[in-house]
């Protein structure tokens, strides 16, 4: 009953959540200068041009009846229609939301590994120089921004060794046999690991570029709380049983420490689902964000509300997974 | 020849201040030794040293600790764990932080007969389920699925001397085992440690600031002062005849609970100054080689 009730509330205080995003997007880019219907026609067009064009969108309404056909749409899975490519938007979205996904879980991926291997060698050698120089890298790490890190990245593996490609998300000549856009995902099950090889290398940089920042983040945090776990009386308690001191980092600390890095991973995925935006623009890779990008600068409206729909989406998703990890390694909060 | 014999140990904080002064020691198989002193004198600092469990800013600086003929300060590091985790265990004193409370009663018990001692998985729950029975805690199955935070502080103690006693140790460090328990509580745990040890023939190092305890269960007492034995006695003697000023007074200011208008007696200034100028003295004749 209890997890019914929790359930409840949660889904709850996640449509009022959606519903406040909804209001904000449709009219914060509605206050905006600059309008689709400019954007569209070419220089020279009448005030009877706009007005007919403003008409076929439903421009011409009044912005409260604008909202309430939109929502109205929107209820029954019908997010409006791209003014730019006259496709549906939730198909527009949903084609490329897959390449989003697989870019932002590779580089959470990779973000927890590097964080952890850094944690767990800096704390099994503490107090000598590697953890001082695993110090330095994550200060170095945190202190450049993930574009930035694109950038470099860029110079480094594809200009100066070029070993990763640099742009795009699979080479175009490439015949694909893939029915879903979970190409990543969807070659591994084909055993083509041709093409799963052609698409790691695409997505090698920008997921690397994405995860630098987070994997400092985690290795702090986790490096902190795994160092104070160690000096905690059942950690003890098993040194004298035996153990070494590798196989009590990973059985007695690594779980209880990586709680207060748990949360803490679900709050930066956010920010880093939020940066493939810029990552995306930069390694021209096809997905969310690059459209979103585009989708601003067409003044493309419906689009820009799905996009921006879907991404509080995806943050509200990753916050309740987050939650229910939690409860999964913490037993303290299962029986409660 | 004793199980445990403890020879001129000093241990010193990294960079000066001394912890244990050329501290010598016996604990015979199956015998009960106490050591007592004041908070910092240095009785949970020879535990730490025997169990290999020294905190990282502290270093032994000279002697010997055998145990069981080997000198472990001259065992590599996995060798002397090893050991360490075959013949000895520990019994901490706080048993609300002393189990790790992401794993099971079950495993915390069989771990080391598991990992360490390589027994098989069903021998070392059959045996789990035996000791519970021995620290008579009832629903041994429920308990041992169940994990530290759903048991009450005195049931957690019972774990940790059952998990003390899983491997049949030959030595038990019991660091203060009752201080953090309730005051009823106190006097069961300490009949439990007693009855097992007597069982079992453990010897038992008991690290403890209350002589009361002493007198039940210990035969031999070390007396600490500032890291310094200042007297080694049997326990009969010690409460009959305490040879040393610091023993006496220390005796002296233990709180007559049967008599409610009795004050406090502090142990004097005088024998206060004398003790540390024995220590002072120690000190000069160690600078001096």
């Amino acid at each position: 009953m209890q997890i019914l009730r929790i359930l409840f509330l949660r889904l709850l205080t996640t449509l009022v959540t959606l519903a406040g995003v909804a209001v904000i997007v449709f009219f914060v880019i509605r206050v905006v200068p600059g309008n689709p219907i400019a954007m569209m026609l070419p220089p020279g067009a009448t005030e009877a041009d706009v007005a007919r064009l403003s008409a076929l969108y439903g421009l011409d309404k009044p912005l409260p009846t604008q909202f309430g056909i939109w929502v109205a749409g929107v209820m029954q899975g019908d997010f409006g229609t791209s003014i730019t490519t006259r496709q549906p938007v939730l198909q527009l979205v949903l084609s490329r939301l897959p390449a989003t996904l697989e870019l932002s879980i590779m580089a959470l991926v990779m973000a927890v590994i590097l964080g952890g291997i850094a944690a767990l060698v800096g704390t099994r050698r503490r107090g000598t120089g590697t953890e001082g120089a695993i110090d330095i890298a994550n200060g170095m790490a945190l202190s450049v921004p993930d574009f930035l890190w694109g950038l470099i990245l860029i110079l480094v593996f594809g200009v100066l060794v070029p070993v990763f490609h640099i742009s795009g998300r699979v080479t175009p000549s490439l015949d694909l046999p893939f029915t879903t856009n979970f190409y990543l995902f969807e070659s591994l099950l084909r055993l083509r690991f041709d093409l799963w090889a052609d698409i790691v290398s695409h997505m090698f940089m920008p997921a690397l570029a994405l995860a630098i920042p987070l994997a400092a983040i985690i290795g702090q945090l986790l490096k902190q709380s795994l160092k104070e776990t160690m000096n905690l009386d059942y950690v003890t308690l098993a040194r004298t049983k035996g153990y070494g001191e590798t196989r009590v980092i990973l059985r007695e600390a690594l779980r209880n420490a990586a709680l207060p890095t748990l949360t803490l991973v679900g709050v930066q995925f956010t920010f880093l689902i939020g940066g493939t935006v810029i990552i995306e623009r930069l390694f021209s890779y096809e997905g969310l964000g690059n459209m979103a990008i585009d989708a601003v600068i067409n003044r493309d409206l419906p689009l820009i509300q799905g996009i921006v729909i879907l991404f509080a989406v995806i943050f509200v998703a990753v916050n309740m997974i987050v939650d229910l990890l939690y409860a999964v390694l913490n037993p303290r909060l299962r029986h409660a | 020849m004793s199980y445990l014999s403890i020879r001129n140990l000093s241990v010193r904080l990294k960079g000066g201040l001394p912890l244990l002064r050329r501290v010598s020691l016996d604990v015979a198989a199956g015998e009960v030794r106490g050591l007592v002193g004041e908070s910092g004198a240095g009785k949970s600092m020879i535990g730490k040293a025997v169990l290999g469990i020294l905190p990282p800013a502290a270093e032994i600086t000279e002697g010997e600790i055998l145990l069981d003929g080997a000198d472990l300060l001259r065992l590599s590091p996995a060798e002397r764990r090893r050991h360490i985790g075959a013949t000895c265990a520990l019994i901490p004193q706080d048993p609300l932080t002393a189990l790790n409370p992401s794993h099971r009663i079950g495993p915390q018990i069989t771990d080391r007969l598991v990992d360490i001692l390589g027994w098989t998985r069903a021998d070392a729950d059959a045996r789990a389920r035996a000791l519970l029975a021995e620290v008579q805690i009832p629903e041994p199955d429920r308990v041992l699925r169940a994990y530290p935070h759903e048991l009450s502080g005195g049931m957690r103690q019972r774990i940790l001397i059952a998990s003390a006693f899983a491997a049949e140790p030959k030595l038990i460090v019991a660091d203060e085992p009752t201080t953090a328990l309730d005051v009823t509580v106190q006097k069961q745990i300490l009949k439990l440690i007693a009855g097992m040890q007597a069982r079992h023939g453990t010897a038992l190092l008991f690290v403890t600031h209350d002589l009361g305890v002493v007198s039940k269960v210990c035969q031999q007492l070390s007396v600490l002062y500032s890291g310094m034995v200042v007297e080694d006695t049997p326990v009969r003697d010690f409460f009959a005849t305490p040879r040393h000023p610091y023993s006496a007074a220390l005796l002296a200011a233990t709180p007559k609970y049967t008599d409610p208008s009795a004050g406090l007696n502090p142990v004097p200034d005088a024998v206060i100054e004398a003790v540390r100028a024995e220590v002072a003295a120690f000190d000069r004749r160690a600078a001096h080689g």
